[in-house]
């Protein structure tokens, strides 16, 4: 078959199916020892060589957007260019500006360990964004820069987990992170299940019964991780949704921790964005006062994915401030968040304005991308439902798809001859057909017996379709084989 | 029934913290044993809730000192001329690029050139770029899937790094040591202390587990121990050889340790010394490779400041190069390597580019590190490039090598007479005995306080070199850390006191430093 083969990898999915397959959480991956039929070197060399040759055009089409933040870094690397008298030839006048403006906030340029919390003016230009997003102040000593989020996520889950009964209430299906880091510090995960039937929401009811669950085998709940909008999911949470939320982690004392990466990749006008941070000011004392919140912010999401740099910070509300002088100190230990990432976090949070030179195409540039990617939300999603035995929600938001494929009884058997679980069976010979690179539902959480998997909504507008039509083909021939041509039955 | 009856207590002493909130359920979760103090507006974390090996970690080089400095640096702006100096120099950390050291051209060429690769499509970047930093930049981009610093390492490598970067290191490697070495054996992080983390995370497992460190120790090492729940387990630097690190001594701590039920993992060693300076013999380093293998231990070879080394009649070896040298083969000695690009000539702590060299763990172990590294993702692109740069400076031939050289050697000539300026200034002073830095960025002098001084700081609560620390910052605002931030004999006292201030402020330091002293030591004569 001659392939137009893509792989679905590059800059949303943060972490490839091999990697899942080699043990990071998730049924179906062998235990540990045993020599992995997916080893780097026995991988079908089509499959390695497709991987590279996608990146390679995703990134080539990469926004003037991005070539804009790296010009200003650029600059802030080698700062003897902006001696140079030819200087302008090379970089425009308001790339020189901005370069200026952030080596005036370094204390030694972007060689010299910052303030363990991020540079002081860079955490204030945050704060400014918070602001005038929430229409709250924001203090910008509350806000602590890391290198990527995740960093950020993992000292929190640290501060916050004791010992095994400390229980961490998490989304299924979630992002892995979670997962890891809780058994990394040795604490509990009590999973709440996200509705699929009601477009992956978010039932607050669900969460009493988790916890109630868990408390009833001596777990402690301490924190409640919501990922909006959701990974793998997408799903964008209401404001009655955080009303909710935030109730019930007053009534529950529980800290909330609002994973709000993908704040700005937002694909339907029904449920924008709106910060956890902003509900919590609006529903006022006691809740705007006693419930503490930690979101987490990155630029390796939005349109300027710059996931490369690791640039991510978090903001505290109502943690009492001996509580922030622990994380301090702990921050302190790591010395500085790397200078480059904190300045993309200025650049991301300070973009061109009415007025600035490079405003009407900053703003073209980053309405085409979100434009685009709503489209190819509404490919994948269109595509997948038009497959045997797929269902897949809406991308609210984020930058994935997670369809649920619905193995017949002959799949899931000739998966257990394989050794495999029935979702990674169905990925492997979706890339050994194909070519497309996916992450098995395991790899996130799923209800038992029921299976998904997760692709990015990233691949080329244009080549969108015959990804999808691609897709079809292996989904429906599969389909075709393993139904014995008695339809779709019921897990 | 005792856990429910105990709960249910604890619920009437808290009950009326609840009052305006419908309890959930009859359980309480259970909070550590002194909340009799509980702040009802608390909520959930607290520092009497969180994890509390948070709470015992410690990290003095940006600890009570340096946020003292800070606010000293606040009131100089608000009311310049209200201290009696004029600005803050902080002598407290290794960040030589916040004291004005220039970052190397060729290295920040390369980056700026990575960072914006249009650039490369330009010919007038010819006329501002040297011509082996574009071809650097080429051969970098082609190893970068994407020909983007922008996008996490590739997928199936992202845990350690992008593997051209790392064939690139582990060339250097091998350059470097006379021994081959394995891309694969390289972790790329952002900076050497989170792959310190990761292995503290793997080799600790309960309080019972132990590390081996030397005293005085960079604290990273006894802050890392304490978040993930081990035991330090010292080792005493003999000051007045010099720092020397003697095999009797090891042997000493790990039996004491071993009768104590704890279970010693690893041994760490500091080369070149941190805060101490010494540069290991290569006598010394083979008979910490035995004890190593001998006691079944990791060995744990923190070697940031392998590139700065001040004294001829000492040299760098890395512990890689003098396990090979000795016969060992790849599987039989357990180490790990930690490099940074925070040191050295270049500088660059802010880039947080760094790696470890993992060799002599099997395959299963190597697997899990893989795992722990992945959680992370990737570490920054631009400390990846800067690594494999460090790793492989321009060479002879090259085309900006003579001025590279002429960096370098500026650099690590200044560094070297601010090392001896300032130890014969510490030497200078009453009661002061200060170690040559052979190594490294600091001095670490020894004051021999009198008596009314050590009286003085009991009567406020602070260590003596604390106190000392205090009011050298009042008097002169130089920045220093107190010993007791990276242990020391007990009874004895030091502060830290890095050589990264420019040449042309180390007079002024210098001559405000003795005065301090000699009024300190008149103040407090007995």
């Amino acid at each position: 078959m001659a392939y137009l083969i893509k792989s679905f990898f590059v800059l949303g999915v943060r972490v490839g199916f091999f990697d899942w397959i080699s043990g990071i959480g998730g049924e179906g991956s062998p235990s540990g020892m045993a020599p992995k039929p997916l080893d780097y070197e026995s991988l079908n060399e089509n499959v390695k060589k497709v991987a590279y040759a996608v990146r390679g055009e995703l990134y080539l089409r990469a926004s003037e957007l991005q070539k804009e933040g790296k010009k200003v870094i650029a600059l802030c690397q080698a700062p003897f260019l902006l001696d140079d008298p030819n200087v302008g030839l090379l970089f425009p006048a308001d790339a020189i500006d901005r370069a200026k403006h952030y080596l005036s906030l370094t204390s030694g340029g972007l060689g010299a360990y910052s303030d363990s919390r991020g540079l002081p003016g860079i955490r204030k230009e945050i704060a400014e964004f918070i602001g005038r997003r929430d229409g709250y102040h924001s203090d910008p000593e509350l806000i602590y820069l890391t290198d990527g989020a995740s960093k950020g996520v993992m000292q929190i889950l640290n501060t916050i987990i004791r010992n095994e009964n400390d229980g961490i209430l998490v989304p299924v299906p979630q992002y892995p992170l979670y997962s890891a880091t809780i058994s990394l510090y040795g604490g509990s995960l009590v999973p709440y299940y996200l509705e699929e039937e009601a477009n992956w929401g978010l039932d607050i009811n669900h969460i009493r019964q988790s916890v109630a669950a868990a408390q009833m085998k001596g777990i402690c709940v301490r924190a409640l991780v919501i990922i909006n909008p959701g990974n793998p999911t997408g799903q964008c949470l209401s404001e009655a949704n955080l009303r909710e939320l935030l109730k019930f982690c007053f009534q529950e004392n529980i800290v909330l921790l609002a994973d709000e990466v993908y704040q700005q990749n937002i694909y339907q006008d029904e449920r924008p964005f709106i910060s956890a941070r902003k509900i919590l000011l609006d529903m006022g004392p006691p809740i705007s006062t006693e419930v503490q919140l930690v979101s987490f912010h990155t630029v390796s999401k939005g349109y300027w994915g710059e996931c490369g740099q690791r640039g991510g910070y978090f903001e505290m509300t109502n943690l009492p401030a001996k509580t922030v002088d622990e994380i301090y100190k702990v921050a302190s230990v790591s010395l500085s968040p790397n200078v480059p990432g904190q300045i993309f976090l200025g650049l991301m949070v300070n973009p061109p304005k009415p007025g600035d030179i490079s405003y009407l195409k900053f703003a073209a540039e980053s309405n085409a991308i979100l434009e685009s990617l709503k489209r190819r939300a509404h490919i994948m999603t269109d595509g997948f439902n038009s497959c045997r035995n797929v269902v897949c929600n809406f991308t609210e938001g984020a930058m994935y798809s997670f369809p649920q494929i619905r193995l017949p009884p002959k799949a899931i058997e000739a998966a257990k001859r394989a050794g495999k679980a029935p979702d990674v069976f169905y990925c492997l010979k979706l890339v050994e057909a194909t070519g497309i690179s996916t992450v098995p539902g395991s790899g996130f959480g799923q209800k038992e017996g029921v299976f998904h998997l997760r692709t990015t909504i990233l691949p080329a507008e244009e080549e969108m379709p015959a990804i999808m039509d691609s897709f079809k083909k292996f989904n429906d021939e599969f389909m075709e084989q393993y139904e014995d041509y008695r339809g779709y039955s019921r897990m | 029934m005792r856990r429910f009856a105990t709960e249910r207590a604890k619920r009437l002493l808290f009950g009326s913290l609840l009052a305006s909130r419908s309890p959930p359920s009859a359980f309480l979760c259970s909070s550590p044993p002194a909340a009799a103090a509980m702040d009802p507006a608390a909520g959930v974390v607290t520092v009497d809730t969180i994890n509390p090996k948070v709470l015992k970690c410690e990290y003095a080089v940006r600890g009570e000192i340096v946020s003292h400095a800070q606010r000293l640096q606040q009131e100089l702006q608000d009311k310049p001329g209200s201290h009696p100096f004029d600005e803050i120099l902080y002598c407290n950390i290794g960040n030589p690029q916040s004291l004005g050291q220039q970052p190397v051209t060729f290295f920040r060429e390369v980056l700026a050139l990575c960072d914006h690769p249009s650039l490369l499509d330009k010919s007038e970047t010819h006329a501002l770029f040297s011509a082996d930093a574009i071809a650097r930049a080429w051969q970098i981009l082609d190893v970068i899937p994407g020909r983007a610093t922008g996008a996490y390492s590739h997928k199936l490598l992202i845990r350690q790094g992008i593997k051209g970067l790392r064939d690139a290191i582990a060339a250097g490697i091998a350059d470097r040591d006379g021994f081959p070495a394995n891309p694969d054996d390289i972790f790329l992080t952002d900076g050497a202390s989170p792959a310190v983390h990761m292995m503290m995370q793997l080799l600790i497992r309960s309080e019972k587990d132990g590390i081996l460190c030397p005293i005085p120790q960079y604290p990273l090492y006894s802050a890392s121990i304490a978040l993930h729940g081990g035991s330090l387990v010292p080792y005493y630097l003999d000051e007045s050889t010099g720092w020397g690190l003697e095999i009797s001594e090891l042997k000493k701590q790990l039996e004491d340790a071993r009768s104590k039920g704890i279970t010693v993992r690893a041994l760490v060693v500091i080369n070149p010394g941190n805060p101490t300076g010494q540069v290991l013999a290569e006598e010394n380093q083979r008979e910490i490779v035995n004890f190593c293998k001998n006691e079944g231990l990791v060995l744990l070879a923190d070697e940031v400041y392998q590139e700065n080394i001040y004294v001829d009649d000492k040299k760098f070896n890395s512990f890689k190069k003098i396990t090979r040298s000795m016969g060992y083969s790849d599987d039989e000695i357990p180490l790990v390597s930690f490099q940074s690009v925070s040191k050295g000539y270049y500088g660059e702590c802010g880039k947080r580019g760094g790696y470890m060299e993992v060799t002599g763990f099997n395959a299963g172990v190597r697997e899990q590190i893989y795992k722990v590294a992945s959680v992370n993702l990737c570490s920054n692109i631009s400390g990846q490039i800067l690594a494999s740069l460090v790793m492989n400076p321009p060479k002879v031939g090259d085309e900006s090598y003579e001025s590279f050289n002429a960096e370098k050697n500026g650099i690590l000539s200044s560094l070297a007479r601010r090392a001896k300026a300032l130890e014969d200034a510490f030497n200078s002073l009453e009661g002061v005995s200060c170690n040559k830095a052979e190594g490294a960025m600091y001095l670490f002098p020894r004051l021999r306080l009198p008596q009314k001084a050590i009286a003085a700081a009991k009567a406020v609560n602070a260590a003596p070199d604390a106190f000392y620390a205090r009011r050298l910052l009042d008097a002169t605002g130089i920045v220093v850390v107190p010993g007791s931030g990276f242990g020391q004999v007990p009874g004895t006292w030091h502060v830290r006191c890095t050589i990264l201030p420019q040449e042309d402020k180390i007079p002024a330091i210098i001559s405000r430093l003795k005065a301090f002293h000699e009024a300190f030591m008149e103040e407090f004569r007995g």
